[in-house]
């Protein structure tokens, strides 16, 4: 375990990342009928066209890794081995939920998978994986705390504050900031000065470059090799991952500022199909085996799907449960009161 | 050897609490700008570099959102990191931090992990600093569910309850005062953990119940004093904690009393005088025979100039005024 996944993936594991991938798409497809149909409430931000820089991330990481990400981060949790079930019953608010309903899409986390959780506040995720890398630092242990957040949230001052202490004290993180082109309707030229970000990393000291999002083989070679800095080098590193996302911002965005041939150049360059093709060309998978794939995922789905909407909702006396690990009353409302 | 409880000042008791606390446990880490090489803005962390080395002490830049931030990862990942910020005004910049993250991630996530941190600021006014660095936010933080706010007065509640915070799964906002770093008084040993939720008399009296945290103690124990002169006997009571209320200790009071007056340093607008005059009314309405007081800072920025600032300040004498504005207003019987 003291050593990052090798970069070139054996054909299990592609097979595998396929898989992934492929179930983030399904899955989120059918979170959007969901949502459409009134059984998620609140955002909904699907990272569909993200696919491979989600699991060429999280496939280049050891599973003890803690990951930290945004709101748009059914992926992350999905990549991590979170049982769908208990994903998609959290988007219905139910009490089988991943966080027994209190978190929802924007919040979903799995400590057991060290998935330390998604996050609403552009930029307020990223001082929280600093001090995971910096449990680590202080343990001595060798894991690389790893956390992805948008360009947009590049912008936050927390992000560079972060990057400053990082490279300030050597702490065992990489910073992902996944550049999908738009901060909700803003595209990055109205938004950032200079169009790349990974040289603001390089301002702090900290070894920086950017890479094809919409591949997975680069992302998890560059992720591989940033992990390895981090966790042998004890080094920080950050990636700058160029991508797209097919849909609008969440799900009430109508996506109308965004330019449809732009879409189409990006829809043409599908992580999915483009890594479907590397599979097929390289005969680790056939046609057939490939749409078998799809066709167990989509039955994960459905289950996910039965399972979340069979489940019970959370009883209302427990509407003020986990408000504090240490409570010092039992008042279903909450209450600052000793013994209201 | 003496049993008598050793004196020091509250300073000092902050600053055994945390050894005390750091020797006991690993896990414990002190973090903040200008802790280590300079010993603390306020010396509360004096020579501990030395003693514990720099992995334990940490000087930051200045960056409270990042470095506050960092302690909560930290804290979600089982380190009990003990944040300082410099003083309560530059928590304003940490704000998102401690609000949308350390308050939220315990129940938000459904009680996977807790968020076992402490952040210590010192706040108050007094010192001609002016507007920007006079603030008492207790009530900002005690607004917030998730948090624990703590408002010690002694320097034996600053240790015991900064050992309590220390060894406490939740956040814990541990608001210390500018004024009281000098105060002396007999202060605990090693064992003497103070519970959260426990308010204490720190004058008995019949008349009117004062009810004042952090330095406003000793405003209304001099308040007391004169009243006493004036044969107003007051009690006076220290919450010692917003979160959790004893509410129970102080309705017990004011159903004694039958007249209530809250002072609080900070602003009078749904401020923590009017939060707990509000708590009164709910459970002592029947046995009030006046409107409660609230003796607040003046609804103004803190202004620089010595005579302004006292008077925009609480002082004895308004609380006083407080106190007889509520015994004047007595329903005859
Ligand atoms: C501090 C803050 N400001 C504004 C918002 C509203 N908001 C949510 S997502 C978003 C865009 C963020 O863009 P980016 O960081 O690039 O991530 P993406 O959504 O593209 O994945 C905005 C403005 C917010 N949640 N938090």
């Amino acid at each position: 375990m003291s050593t990052s996944p090798p970069a070139g993936p054996t054909p299990e594991e592609m097979r595998d990342m396929l898989r992934a991938m492929t179930l983030i798409r399904r899955f989120e497809e059918r979170a959007s009928e969901e949502y459409m149909a009134g059984r998620i409430g609140g955002f909904l931000h699907l990272a569909i066209g993200e696919e491979a820089a989600i699991v060429g991330t999280v496939s280049a990481l050891r599973p003890d890794d803690p990951l930290t990400s945004t709101y748009r981060e059914h992926g992350q949790a999905l990549a991590r081995g979170t049982d769908p079930r208990a994903i998609m019953a959290e988007l219905l608010g139910r009490a089988t939920g991943i966080c027994g309903g209190r978190g929802g899409s924007m919040h979903l986390m799995d400590r057991e998978r060290s998935f330390y959780g998604g996050y609403g506040i552009v930029g307020g995720s990223v001082p929280l994986a600093l001090g995971l890398a910096w449990a680590s630092h202080y343990r001595g242990d060798d894991r690389v705390s790893v956390t992805m957040f948008g360009e947009g949230a590049a912008n936050q001052g927390v992000v560079s504050e972060c990057f400053n202490m990082a490279g300030l004290w050597d702490l065992p993180i990489v910073f992902l900031i996944l550049n999908n082109q738009y901060g909700m309707g803003t595209p990055v030229e109205r938004a950032a000065a200079v169009e790349d970000f990974y040289p603001r990393a390089t301002a702090y000291d900290i070894e920086s470059w950017k890479v094809d999002g919409m591949d997975v083989l680069a992302v998890r070679a560059a992720i591989s090799e940033a992990a390895r800095l981090a966790r042998e080098e004890r080094r920080p590193a950050c990636v700058e991952l160029l991508a797209y996302r097919y849909k609008g911002h969440s799900m009430s965005d109508p996506d109308t500022v965004r330019d449809a041939a732009e879409k189409e150049r990006w829809k043409a360059r599908d992580p999915l199909v483009t890594f479907e093709r590397v599979l097929l060309g390289e005969g680790i998978m056939d046609a057939s085996a490939i749409a078998q794939m799809q066709a167990e995922v989509d039955q994960v789905v459905d289950d996910a799907t039965e399972f979340a909407k069979g489940s019970p909702e959370v009883p209302v006396d427990q509407l003020a449960d986990q408000v504090y690990a240490q409570p010092w009353n039992d008042d279903p409302r909450g209450s600052a009161l000793v013994n209201p | 050897m003496s049993d008598a409880p050793a004196q020091m000042t509250y300073r000092q008791a902050l600053a055994q609490a945390l050894r005390e606390e750091m020797e006991r446990d690993e896990s414990v880490f002190l973090m903040g700008e200008d802790i280590g090489h300079f010993d603390g803005a306020f010396k509360v962390t004096k020579g501990m570099l030395a003693e514990f080395g720099p992995t334990r002490v940490v000087d930051t830049p200045i960056t409270e959102a990042g470095f506050t931030g960092l302690g909560i990862g930290a804290a979600m990942a089982g380190l009990r990191p003990v944040v300082e910020i410099m003083t309560v005004n530059f928590a304003l910049v940490a704000m998102d931090q401690i609000v949308s993250n350390a308050s939220k991630i315990h129940y938000m996530f459904g009680g996977q992990v807790p968020v076992p941190m402490v952040i210590r600021m010192p706040g108050g006014a007094g010192h001609q600093l002016s507007a920007q660095h006079s603030h008492s936010l207790e009530a900002m933080f005690t607004h917030v569910p998730g948090l624990k706010v703590v408002v010690p007065a002694t320097p034996e509640d600053a240790k015991g309850l900064l050992k309590t915070a220390i060894r406490d799964d939740d956040p814990v906002i541990f608001l210390e005062s500018e004024g009281l770093y000098g105060k002396k008084g007999p202060v605990g040993g090693d064992d003497h953990l103070i519970p959260f939720g426990q308010a204490v008399v720190r004058r008995p009296g019949r008349d009117c119940t004062v009810i004042a945290h952090s330095r406003m103690v000793w405003v209304a124990l001099a308040a007391a004093e004169t009243l006493a002169g004036q044969g107003v006997e007051v009690e006076v009571i220290d919450p010692r904690t917003f979160r959790p209320l004893d509410l129970n200790t102080l309705a017990d009071s004011v159903r004694r009393t039958s007249r209530a007056v809250v002072v609080d340093e900070g602003w009078p607008e749904c401020g923590i005088a009017a939060g707990v005059a509000a708590h009164l009314y709910e459970a002592c309405f029947d046995w009030l025979d006046a409107p409660i007081g609230r003796v607040n800072s003046a609804d103004v920025p803190m202004p620089y100039a010595k005579n302004l600032e006292q008077a925009a300040i609480p002082q004895p004498d308004d609380v006083v005024a407080a106190v007889l504005a509520t015994m004047a207003r007595e329903v005859p019987r």
